[in-house]
């Protein structure tokens, strides 16, 4: 078996053992440095390391409290998985990322968001209790108010091994979702957009970002919610298959121009009405199964940070015209209007605007990068982890402020012998 | 529906009892530790929606096998995923090892199979699904007492499937290739000639739909053992594989 990260960059050879098939105190006991890994969903290197720890098919179900939608199960349980299950019965995710082949062992570490998060913050919200194997082998079940709690939630691994977790799932009566779609035409009308349809519980836009000049940040923004119809025959749609990866120059400044171009104009102007079904609203690119392959052979990143609310405008204005000058294509560049940040040492989410963006991996990439996140800093703004391949440890800490008591976490409890990425090794965590 | 699944704490045995019980299979899950699948049953219970049994059996009380059997109930078809697999040169200077080789992979299941096949055959329906291996199509000095019982087993349900034929029963031989399961988990194998327990269960499900008589998983071993089997005896006797 051969592990790459969702981005196909790095690759490195990794010496790979299967929680499912050991002992995990004596690997604990044996084992120089480890990080665990689940479905592989990060884009970079956060679960690339020389030694991997797969979780993923360590994956029961363990319990289900029907009257209150609280499901116990292991950490390699994936989202679909439990979407496949419970649909049907009438409950969904109380927090789903833009994927869901993502493990819920990956989901704490990640503590990831969705498109609600301004009405209802991250994963880690709706955790009752999780289990966690230690660096000297003990299992610890950790309520809401531990501090390792708050460390291992946006922990990114580096606190020990998830094993399971105890969530809340949310009451739905449908699979379909009655969506809204604005089109705007530049980022001031984008923001009066996001503002005015804030108390839909989920939204997203999508933006053209090789737009310039006047046009830059027109976007299609999406809103949404359950409808109440009663309709829960929920089926899994079969997805395709990219069998090989495209040569790397089929991505270019052209054909992203004429993608988003394409994307852009078949919606109609203004507002206009749709109902959708759960894959098509909250997983658009699943329907695909290996769309990484689009980015070619030397894979590609994606670019997340996130502002703060009063400079989210100048801030995006500034970058979006960065990355149109530079010329280089982003095939996705998602927007999206955030709540409140919540009290986990390393979570991404702050109240605020975030911006996201994939890039295929190509020279001259890192440059703009590394422009990208002065802008960022000089906004006071952050990047998200689970994206990143490349940030500096100066840039990456400058934005999070916990990030010492997360060292010194680490240290007290010798987590920081143990369990490293190549990332928690490049940023210092 | 209902489905005997014999050595049910195999990697192979759960992701073939996660198959068939999606497709509408009860379940019984025999195994000499029950203690250990239960959270396992209530991972079918829960995904799946069907009824699961765990019931003991150890596979080294042959005098018990009838007892289990006559125990079981009515069943639709019955998967034979038992099977140990000792380093050869442990079991070629270890009686005791050797036996258990013999008597897990082949005795056994034979005593079993014997039962269920005739019952099998008078009702004229039902389908025997059988794990065996690769290393049963030709012995080889690094694998040859676990390679002859599997052979035995191979050549078993060969005959049953033979006898079968008229009343209507499907024998299917499975025979995997390298699988990355808690058997081969300190091997290094080969990663594109290695499956993972669910291709191996999916293939399963798939030769039991259409009613196949012998397959290979991965795919890819049924050309290695055809040229493997086809390598004259006095160049093989030679040969280090």
């Amino acid at each position: 078996m051969e592990l790459n990260s969702w981005g196909m960059y790095p690759k490195i050879k990794s010496n790979i053992t299967k929680l499912s098939q050991i002992d995990l105190n004596s690997y604990l006991e044996e084992i120089e440095e480890f990080i665990p890994y689940g479905n592989g969903r990060s884009y970079g290197d956060s679960a690339l390391n020389s030694n991997i720890l797969y979780c993923k098919d360590t994956n029961y179900f363990l319990d289900f409290d029907e009257k209150n939608g609280v499901l116990k199960v292991q950490a390699g349980v994936t989202l679909a998985e439990i979407i496949e299950v419970f649909v049907p019965k009438g409950w969904f995710l109380q927090i789903t990322p833009g994927t869901k082949f993502i493990t819920v062992g990956g989901a704490i570490a990640s503590d990831i968001h969705g498109k609600n998060h301004h009405k209802s913050g991250c994963f880690s919200q709706y955790i009752e209790e999780f289990s966690i194997a230690l660096v000297n082998g003990d299992i610890k079940r950790v309520k809401r108010d531990d501090e390792l709690f708050r460390a291992t939630c946006g922990g990114m691994g580096l606190t020990g091994v998830i094993l399971d977790a105890t969530i809340r799932l949310k009451k739905i009566n449908s699979k379909n979702i009655n969506q809204i779609t604005i089109k705007t035409k530049n980022l001031k009308e984008t923001f009066e957009a996001f503002d005015e349809y804030k108390d839909y519980p989920y939204s997203v836009a999508w933006i053209d970002c090789l737009a310039s000049d006047d046009d830059i940040g027109k976007c299609l923004l999406m809103v949404g919610d359950f409808d109440d119809d009663g309709d829960l025959d929920y089926k899994a749609k079969k997805r395709l298959n990219i069998p090989f990866n495209f040569p790397s120059f089929a991505l270019n400044n052209l054909s992203v121009k004429a993608f988003n171009y394409l994307y852009y104009n078949k919606a109609p102007n203004g507002i206009s009405k749709q109902v959708v079904d759960i894959d098509s609203f909250f997983y658009p690119l699943d329907s695909i199964r290996n769309w990484n392959k689009i980015y070619g052979k030397n894979g590609f990143t994606q670019y997340q940070f996130i502002l703060p609310l009063e400079s989210s405008y100048d801030g995006l204005k500034d970058i979006l015209q960065t990355i149109s000058n530079s010329g280089k294509g982003s095939f996705l560049a998602v927007l999206k209007l955030y709540g409140k940040a919540n009290q986990n040492f390393l979570s991404f989410p702050l109240e605020g605007y975030s911006l996201a963006l994939d890039f295929k991996i190509e020279k001259g990439l890192f440059e703009l990068l590394n422009q990208l996140d002065k802008i960022v800093l000089k906004y006071g703004g952050r990047i998200y982890l689970t994206k990143d391949v490349r940030v500096s440890k100066a840039t990456f800490e400058a934005g999070y402020d916990k990030i010492d008591i997360f060292r010194e976490f680490r240290k007290d409890y010798k987590m920081d012998i143990k369990f490293n990425s190549l990332q928690s090794k490049r940023v210092k965590i | 529906m209902r489905l005997l699944i014999v050595g049910a704490n195999s990697d192979i045995a759960k992701e073939s009892a996660k198959v068939f019980a999606e497709n509408g299979f009860d379940l019984i899950l025999a195994n000499r530790d029950i203690d250990g699948l239960k959270d396992f049953k209530k991972d079918i219970q829960l995904r799946y929606n069907k009824k699961v049994d765990l019931v003991e059996l150890d596979l080294l009380e042959l005098s018990k096998i009838d007892d289990f059997y006559h125990g079981l109930g009515e069943i639709d078809g019955v998967i034979i995923a038992s099977g140990i697999m000792y380093e050869q040169s442990e079991a070629f200077i270890d009686n005791q090892k050797t036996l258990e080789t013999i008597n897990i992979n082949y005795t056994s299941v034979v005593l079993l199979l014997n039962l269920i096949a005739r019952s099998f055959a008078k009702r004229k329906y039902g389908f025997i699904v059988g794990i065996s291996s690769v290393a049963g199509d030709r012995g080889r000095k690094t694998n040859f007492i676990y390679g002859s019982s599997k052979a035995g087993f191979s050549t078993y349900l060969s005959g049953l499937r033979n006898y079968l034929f008229d009343m209507n029963v499907q024998v299917l031989t499975v025979k995997p290739g390298f699988v990355d399961t808690k058997m081969t988990a300190n091997l290094d194998l080969p990663s594109n000639l290695t499956a993972q327990p669910n291709e191996v269960a999916q293939d399963i499900f798939n030769a039991y739909k259409n009613k196949k008589d012998i397959i290979y998983s991965k795919s890819i071993w049924k050309i290695i053992m055809l040229i493997i089997r086809h390598i004259p005896e006095f160049i093989f006797k030679r040969l280090s594989i």
